[in-house]
């Protein structure tokens, strides 16, 4: 059993989000401990880019912000380094295509298999458009998720069947950000992915934020991402932001 | 399977949100585009509302000054809105009402665009969006007013470099938040599959009049086609129908802003490289770790860091050159043109001019050039005095 799949094994799985280097990549340090310490079953790394097209204004800020403090996805690589001589929780890419590209997608991929990384997620790339990258994520052994969306309808069961390590159910239309209230049958769009692939663990995200929600997404789900939420308190607290990302996490992983 | 390639540019990489409005898209574009009624409809649209064909106009005193090539304007600066814009924007807005779609946005960096698609929706009956980043905004102050009057909603985009590509991304992101009734009326032949091919479709009237009106004129094709390139609309609109001519030279004239050897700069095929972003596959002006690069142009319609799939395609295979020119040359060429041939181009097309320029002096005078002046500078007169250091006030 591989990394992803074990966050999937004890229960609900609580997925947290942070953007590296935001403020500045010792806080992204202390922030990804005190999440795994927390209860978190798998985090998820974003990797920031200057143009971020599937993030609402939350996490864009976030990107600009940890770029203008000089992050890069070398920096980020030695940050992957110094977590994993301690840290065993499962952990993800989250970025966007051009990073991985220009990067070039063998060395980045073999990087971050070789540093301890389980999984890679881009928003911007389809299944029509994984092969650019799922064959090289295959020959090193880091899952590459694929997204599922309300507008996905008949297209939920091929990419189900070709999904790896978990699948993404983007809850709402739109942008990454809080939302009052999902009002997606998402546990209709589980179940079709489900039956076309049965051992395949469903995780829910967009808009969630609160425990009633993280809870009522979990019913019918297998896990929960949260984001935004999270970010958000980086941004009111900035350097002192992790006591609170600790206290949150924890609530949220309850809640489930 | 990936679609919509040209070489190895193109493509579709787009959240899985998008992937059925896209496909919902191509196929009703597959449809229409060999539907006579169609067909139609949207020619009685650009003869009668948009005023084509345009002119094929013979510049006699550009070409005394100059004193080699025998230069021809193609003057899409006369269509209805004021440039090349419309024939997309009318072919995208009637495609959307077939397809039952009551909402158009669309991103906007001149105001060329955003002008166009509101006044599109006007005509349609259509409620319209149209982002345009923040700096566009006071840059292009004329073309705000006139959306508005239209009955559109301009929203200012102050993300990243609060200029065209983030006005992309803004619409993007609606795009993503409402399909249903929404059609994204992109500008350019850029984005994912299929816009670059429907975008090009749309746009090449021009070379196919340019074509027959250079046949009627000359007898004979021209020896060089040049246009000027953001995204690369009018160009590509402008190339289209020579590509299958080798004896036809194609230049794209990209913005170099300040120079090609310096930051401020929007020429992607002299300083960019390959990439994936806005939903294709091409190049674009990045930095080494692939953050999209903050781009410079005195043009706001040229001020994207990227170009279209099927450019980038004519460059690697050598079909079409791209040349870079600085925002004092065209400048220069928007006075030039004003001056030589009563004729005040948009400061996006007068980089075509300048590029002309140079390049007819060493051509035989029993050479022919045609450039593309995809649109008119009335827009630019404010910003362009403001260069030449006269503040203008109304």
């Amino acid at each position: 059993m591989n990394r992803i799949a074990k966050a999937f094994a004890q229960g609900k799985a609580f997925i947290p989000f942070l953007t590296c280097g935001d403020p500045d990549l010792e806080t992204t340090e202390a922030a990804v401990r005190a999440m795994a310490q927390a209860g978190a079953d798998l985090i998820e790394l974003g990797i920031p880019f200057s143009d971020p097209t599937a993030e609402g204004p939350v996490i864009q800020a976030a990107n600009a912000r940890a770029l203008s403090a000089g992050t890069t996805t070398d920096k980020i690589f030695d940050l992957v380094r110094r977590l994993r001589k301690d840290v065993t929780v499962p952990m993800a890419f989250m970025t966007y295509a051009n990073v991985v590209f220009s990067y070039g997608t063998e060395r980045f991929v073999s990087t971050a298999a070789d540093i301890g990384m389980d999984g890679l997620i881009l928003p911007d790339v389809p299944f029509e458009e994984k092969e650019e990258f799922a064959p090289t994520c295959r020959k090193y052994g880091l899952d590459l998720i694929s997204l599922i969306a309300p507008t996905s309808e008949e297209r939920i069961a091929m990419i189900a069947r070709e999904a790896e390590g978990f699948l993404y159910c983007v809850s709402s239309l739109g942008v990454t950000g809080v939302r009052g209230e999902i009002t997606t049958d998402v546990g209709r769009m589980v179940r079709l992915a489900k039956a076309a692939n049965p051992g395949l663990p469903c995780a829910v995200g967009f808009g969630i934020s609160t425990p009633e929600q993280g809870a009522a997404m979990a019913k019918v789900s297998d896990g929960i991402i949260v984001g935004s939420a999270i970010v958000k308190l980086m941004e009111q607290y900035g350097r002192e932001a992790v006591p609170s990302i600790h206290e949150y996490v924890e609530t949220m992983k309850k809640a489930l | 399977m990936s679609k919509g390639r040209f070489g190895i540019h193109g493509g579709q990489y787009i959240p899985e949100t998008l992937m059925n409005a896209v496909m919902e898209l191509e196929e009703a574009y597959n449809y229409y585009k060999n539907d006579p009624d169609f067909q139609r409809e949207l020619t009685e649209l650009l003869n009668e509302y948009a005023g084509r064909p345009s002119r094929l106009y013979y510049a006699q005193r550009m070409t005394e000054d100059l004193g080699g090539a025998k230069i021809y304007l193609k003057r899409e600066d006369l269509n209805h809105t004021g440039a090349h814009k419309i024939n997309n924007v009318l072919g995208q807005a009637l495609l959307a009402r077939k397809m039952g779609k009551t909402r158009l946005i669309a991103e906007t960096g001149a105001g060329q665009h955003g002008v166009a698609t509101a006044t599109a929706a006007a005509l349609f009956g259509m409620e319209c969006v149209v982002f345009m980043g923040e700096e566009d905004t006071r840059r292009q102050a004329l073309n705000v007013y006139k959306m508005r009057l239209l009955g559109a909603t301009v929203v200012p985009v102050t993300s990243g470099t609060a200029t065209l590509k983030d006005a992309c991304s803004a619409a993007f992101r609606e795009w993503t938040t409402r399909i249903a009734d929404t059609h994204y009326c992109l500008g350019s032949v850029m984005g994912p599959h299929p816009f670059p091919t429907m975008v090009r479709d749309f746009q090449a009237v021009i070379s196919r009049e340019i074509k027959a009106q250079m046949l009627e004129k000359e007898g004979r094709l021209p020896d060089a086609v040049l246009a000027c390139v953001g995204g690369g609309s009018n160009a590509i609109g402008a190339f289209y129908h020579f590509i299958g001519d080798p004896s036809v030279r194609l230049i794209g004239c990209e913005a170099a802003g300040r120079g090609v050897d310096t930051p401020d700069t929007a020429a992607t095929i002299a300083t960019g490289k390959l990439g994936i972003f806005h939903g294709m596959k091409s190049y674009f002006c990045q930095d080494q770790y692939g953050q999209i690069a903050p781009v410079y142009s005195i043009s706001a319609g040229l001020d994207y860091p990227g170009i279209g799939p099927e450019h980038a395609m004519l460059h690697d295979t050598g079909r079409a050159e791209y040349v870079a020119v600085t925002d004092e040359e065209a400048v220069s060429a928007f006075e030039y043109l004003s001056r030589t041939e009563g004729i005040i181009p948009a400061i996006e097309s007068a980089h075509a001019v300048a590029y002309a320029r140079k390049l007819a002096p060493a051509m035989g005078k029993d050479q022919i050039i045609a450039v593309n002046i995809s649109g008119r500078g009335d827009k630019d007169c404010v910003s362009i005095a403001r260069y030449r250091g006269e503040e203008l006030s109304e």
